[in-house]
């Protein structure tokens, strides 16, 4: 595994999202109220494109006929056949202790450290915090 | 296998009501009189018609009355020839086919009253299903009531295409009632007839009506798990009377594959399908519908995922097997005794107070 700078912190917002090609995977990094996770952008099921899902939240129910959703912008719906995922976890909805979309370490990492680091295409500066991927 | 193990509990066999004169003493006066004033025939539907073969076995027949009318013979052609200990009467009537609700309720009562009678009171070894007016979930409620007491009973009977699919909150209130009273709710093969028995439209031939059942488990079982069925009433026990068996795990496997992807129309469904079904579901091992060869079959029971589903019966006196065939060759001797006693005892709470 390498530490790989690959964006500005800023670059993504709380709620964004965006796609990266880190040692030739395609890896989708979202923004959850801060906390930045990253997914391999394919699904475990067929292979769809994770990062073109909708971003929506958990629904559960209580007892039939109760609608709750919680925890929004949490759960990631692949566009292909609709399985769910946990943007936190990787875990599906449907088996999450079998069926996961693989999960790489996403941090923040001031600009004096993310100088020492490998950075992809982009220009570091010490003024800056920034997005570094662990592949 | 040569022999059954004796002692078993038959699941599922049918006591024949053998003419509507029987019924008359167990109607009440009012609807005794409007039987005969209204001029009331057999109530039979189109299912089992009586002199198809698959209707009864040649030796099981009784001449001039319909097969299973009489108790000597299903006595000596069930529970002696099988040794059963045990057997549960599901008794097809057509009652569940009335268009007139308060009739449909005065017959089932009858139905009821003339197993207990007729039946019940003369061999101990018998158990019924409480016959319902299921086209009325409020009347059905009362007659699980009525009859609740008597701990003969012990399962209350659906068919499986009544007039509305069964996972429909319309028919809760008799979900409510089978679990208030420890009876599982079985549901056998047939229909009120008011819906085409598969969903093309009406078949022209007894094959396709009779294996359409399958169709209408398939859609039934679906109801009752999207519907949230076993959410909302978590001790509920369903017995899948005839339905045959193979057709599950592939119905399963595509029910799960819906789930996952659009698992949000019912999100009360919170873990496999399959799951759900072993915890709830329980099918009568008549007819199975499985080939012949032993590793298909063992194959087969292997998809079911669970030991503890099946329960043996003879389908008395529906042509499903010959001599006392009625268990699939080559099944392991353990899962023979399972679907023979321990199953049974495990799904029908109210045996255990009475079978030693």
């Amino acid at each position: 595994m390498s530490r790989h700078v690959v964006a500005a912190a800023s670059e993504i917002p709380p709620g964004g999202r965006k796609l990266f090609t880190i040692k030739g995977r395609p890896i989708a990094v979202f923004n959850l109220g801060g906390e930045y996770f990253g997914l391999l952008n394919r699904c475990p099921h067929q292979g769809g494109s994770l990062c073109e899902g909708v971003q929506t939240g958990l629904l559960t129910s209580p007892s039939p006929g109760e609608y709750v959703s919680s925890r929004g912008g949490e759960i990631l719906r692949c566009p292909w056949h609709g399985w769910e995922f946990d943007i936190r976890t990787g875990q599906s909805y449907c088996e999450p202790d079998r069926i996961r979309a693989r999960q790489y370490p996403v941090e923040v990492a001031a600009g004096v450290e993310a100088a020492l680091l490998v950075a992809e295409t982009i220009p570091v500066s010490v003024e800056q915090s920034y997005i570094v991927v662990d592949v | 296998m040569s022999e059954l193990p004796t002692g078993g509990i038959d699941c599922d066999l049918h006591p024949a009501v053998p003419n509507i004169a029987a019924l008359l003493p167990y109607l009440e006066p009012h609807w005794r009189e409007m039987a005969i004033t209204r001029g009331i025939d057999e109530l039979n539907t189109i299912a089992y018609p009586m002199n198809a073969p698959i209707s009864a076995r040649p030796d099981w027949r009784i001449p001039g009355l319909p097969a299973g009318s009489s108790l000597p013979r299903l006595q000596n052609d069930a529970l002696d020839a099988f040794g059963s200990q045990i057997a549960i009467c599901n008794c097809l009537y057509g009652v569940q086919a009335l268009f007139s609700e308060d009739l449909a309720a005065a017959f089932a009562r009858a139905v009821n009253r003339w197993i207990a009678a007729e039946w019940l009171d003369r061999d101990a070894r018998l158990r019924a299903s409480i016959v319902l007016a299921q086209q009325s979930p409020d009347l059905a409620v009362a007659e699980i009531e009525r009859c609740a007491d008597d701990p003969r009973f012990v399962q209350v009977l659906l068919l499986v295409a009544g007039e509305v699919p069964l996972g429909k909150r319309s028919m809760w209130p008799i979900y409510e009632a089978a679990v208030r009273h420890n009876l599982p709710v079985g549901i056998h093969a047939g229909g009120a007839y008011h819906n085409p028995p598969g969903p093309i439209g009406w078949p022209g031939t007894l094959a396709e009506d009779y294996t359409g059942h399958a169709y209408a488990f398939a859609a039934g079982i679906s109801s009752l798990i999207t519907e949230g069925v076993f959410q909302r009433f978590p001790e509920l026990k369903v017995v899948l009377l005839e339905s045959g068996v193979t057709w599950l795990p592939p119905h399963l496997w595509r029910l799960t594959k819906f789930w996952r992807g659009v698992r949000i129309e019912m999100p009360w469904v919170d873990r496999l399908p399959a799951s759900i079904v072993r915890d709830h579901v329980r099918l009568t091992a008549q007819p199975f519908d499985a080939p012949d060869d032993r590793d298909t079959l063992l194959r087969l029971i292997d998809h079911l995922q669970s030991d503890d589903i099946l329960l043996f019966a003879t389908d008395y006196p529906h042509w499903q097997f010959d001599g006392t065939a009625a268990l699939p060759a080559g099944l392991p001797a353990a899962l023979v005794r399972k679907m023979m006693i321990d199953n049974p005892r495990a799904t029908y709470a109210r045996l255990s107070e009475t079978v030693a």
